[in-house]
């Protein structure tokens, strides 16, 4: 009977990780900014963190420095296509190029490493209760967080002024200009913070989730998160709620493959990106509902004063 | 201070002078890496720009690598004139291999045996098919999903790549191949065969050679050529024209699928001779980098193509001769078409020296 709630707890953890990045690209692209450079920036971020990680035996330190390496990459995306108006898909493109080399480059002397033992969370009390214990209350602290930065993120992007201007700016940079606002230093700021929630999720993944650095950890994921986005019709519940819909598919082969089924791992393992494509065309289906959802000057350049 | 001031016109010598520039900055970061990795920045430099150009047979391993390089390229350049942003060229490279090496198994294991090479057009066929199936998928589902061809053709990418490894540890599997990963040779029949004896360089160098002409015809001596580049630069005169966007769609996934299913079908056929887990290094990823070093344009893609392709060997010479990671490759390639894109701003831009004085007279913006 505990099976199903170590899978809703395995879930969430597998979950968090793309709520995470999804979470941090729904900031860029509500600014207007589609960076498609998130497998690369979360690939850096994770090879960063095990770094920290394995340094200074700390999971703050891990995820400081998965903020900070994700953070700075995008910066370098963010002046590229806010300054020098180069093409977003094609720098995008190359950060994640650019992170995949760079990542396995760096990552060779980490390969094989094994992190110290990882302490066991539990939330005094809660997780004593019967199924529910088990299930929602032996988590990583940061599986907490991602819960609260998504509620955070809602009201920060629907309740406050800073949102507005925020999202002022993905959907008509003109008049956020005419307004005074500074729409390229926004711009840019949203890039570096969805940089550094992608780096977050990145070092989740090498120092929490997996617990290990190999080459091309991330596996996709960062696209997944891309995908997220629309999924969730640029929503911050609804990002959280697919990414631990992608995190359920995620461990359902584990499970089929526990419960005996007789399919072979390498077709279980293609789940997540087939539920992907099809949720991907669920959703866009309807063009107008994309229309009316999607920030509407997302991936067009802005230049003042043209 | 500096600034950038926009061109009356975009400069054709910019164009074609900042895939030299990024070359040469790239190379610059290059030498520096190496000093602080505590090798000879010349030697370093030599594994990549010299060695894989010295003598006949590391110009023919080269010349190998470049093909799937510059076919996959083509079809890539295709799609990003007509602003369809297919980037999983990966994946219908991959089903082009298996599509191909099934072809292979398939012949052999029904009793085709012919002399060597005879039926190697068929396997390329099955190959391009392949490929082109894969594409379509990703055309059929932004033509009539609206799906975003960006994220389906890269996670096609993924399942291609389960779909290989499914095969050759499942059904495909040698029986007498010690349980490793891999499908029984092919028959000599099925092979594509080498330009002369003794030599990896096989015939389908020549065929990416004259698809480069026919490309290039195509992109701009035919009627369809055009209607896809109106599309891709200025999508309302496009349909002002009457030229249909769902067609521009799926001509260039079509293409660009069947380019890198071929592709696929020559690794298969031609060096590796069977299906193992490792059929593409990453070619169709690589070819991205190539189609916009290139500059979109057949002749600067065989270019490209050969100079990515050095970058490639030159990542194996530099792990096996001075002990650094072949992933030094990668950082290369990625920080190649970083700079590439930033110097491409120089087209539309100069750059203008000017003081604090000239500037205080003016909205500063």
């Amino acid at each position: 009977m505990n099976e199903f709630a170590l899978l809703l707890a395995a879930t969430i953890a597998s979950g968090t990780t793309v709520a995470l990045a999804g979470l941090g690209l729904l900031l860029n692209e509500k600014a207007g900014v589609l960076n498609l450079g998130a497998e690369g920036m979360m690939l850096l971020a994770a090879v960063a963190g095990f770094a920290a990680a394995l340094a200074t035996g700390s999971d703050l330190m891990a995820f400081g420095a998965g903020a900070l390496v994700g953070g700075l990459a995008a910066a370098v995306f963010g002046v590229l296509v806010i300054w020098l108006n180069t093409n977003q898909y094609a720098t995008g493109l190359a950060l994640s190029l650019f992170g995949a080399g760079l990542s396995a480059f760096i990552g060779q002397a980490y390969t094989g490493k094994k992190l110290q033992d990882q302490v066991i969370h539990e939330v005094p009390i809660l997780s004593d209760l019967p199924f529910v214990g088990d299930a929602f209350f032996k988590q990583h602290p940061m599986a907490y967080v991602t819960v609260a930065m998504v509620v955070l993120c809602a009201w920060f992007l629907y309740r406050t002024r800073a949102g507005l201007v925020l999202r002022s700016v993905g959907e008509s940079p003109e008049s956020a200009h005419a307004l005074g606002y500074p729409v390229r230093w926004i711009r840019l700021a949203a890039v570096v913070a969805g940089g550094a929630l992608c780096g977050v999720a990145g070092a989740f993944l090498s120092v929490v989730y997996a617990p290990m650095w190999v080459e091309g950890l991330v596996a996709g994921r960062g696209w997944i998160a891309l995908a997220l986005t629309t999924f969730a019709t640029w929503r911050p519940g609804r990002v959280l709620l697919g990414a631990y819909l992608f995190g359920g598919v995620t461990m359902l082969q584990f499970t089929l493959q526990g419960m005996g089924v007789q399919i072979a791992s390498q077709l279980l393992a293609m789940l997540p990106y087939v539920a992907t494509i099809v949720v991907l065309a669920l959703i866009s289906r309807n063009p107008l509902w994309i229309r009316i959802n999607m920030p509407a000057s997302l991936g067009r350049p802005f230049h003042p004063g043209a | 201070m500096l600034r950038l001031e926009p061109r009356a016109q975009p400069s054709m010598a910019m164009s074609l002078a900042s895939p030299l520039i990024a070359l040469a900055l790239t190379a610059v970061i290059a030498a520096l890496l190496f000093v602080a990795l505590g090798k000879d920045p010349v030697r370093g430099l030599s594994m990549f720009f010299f060695e894989p150009l010295n003598g006949l047979r590391p110009v023919t391993e080269v010349l190998l690598k470049a093909t799937p390089l510059v076919l996959c390229a083509l079809g890539l350049a295709v799609c990003y004139r007509s602003n369809v942003w297919n980037i999983g060229a990966e994946g219908q490279l991959l089903l082009g291999a298996i599509a191909g090496g099934g072809m292979a198994l398939w012949l052999a294991e029904s009793g085709f045996i012919g002399p060597r090479g005879a039926y190697a057009p068929l396997v390329l066929a099955a190959g391009v098919l392949g490929g082109m199936l894969w594409a379509g998928l990703t055309a059929l589902l932004r033509d009539r999903f609206n799906a975003s061809e960006i994220l389906v053709s890269l996670m096609l990418v993924y399942v291609a790549q389960q779909l290989l490894n499914y095969l050759v540890f499942g059904p495909w599997k040698d029986p007498r191949g010690f349980n490793f990963p891999q499908t029984p040779t092919f028959d000599a029949s099925t092979w594509l065969l080498p330009i002369a004896r003794g030599m990896r360089l096989h015939w389908g160098a020549v065929v990416a050679l004259v698809a480069i002409v026919v490309f290039w015809i195509f992109l701009f001596r035919s009627w369809r050529g055009y209607q896809l580049q109106v599309g891709g630069l200025a999508p309302a005169a496009a349909r002002y024209a009457g030229f249909s966007s769902r067609q521009a769609l799926w001509t260039a996934l079509l293409i660009s699928g069947g380019m890198a299913g071929l592709a696929g079908a020559m690794e298969a056929a031609g060096p590796l001779r069977q299906l193992t887990p490792h059929v593409s290094t990453g070619y169709g990823f690589t070819a991205i980098i190539v189609a916009f070093v290139g500059r979109l344009h057949p002749l600067g893609i065989l270019l490209a193509g050969i100079l990515l392709s050095m970058l490639l060997i030159g990542g194996e010479l530099a792990q096996s001769r001075i002990g650094l990671p072949n992933a030094l490759t990668g950082v290369f390639q990625g920080l190649l078409l970083f700079l590439l894109l930033a110097c491409d701003t120089l087209i539309a831009h100069r750059v203008r020296w000017q003081g604090r004085r000239a500037l205080s007279g003016r909205t500063v913006q």
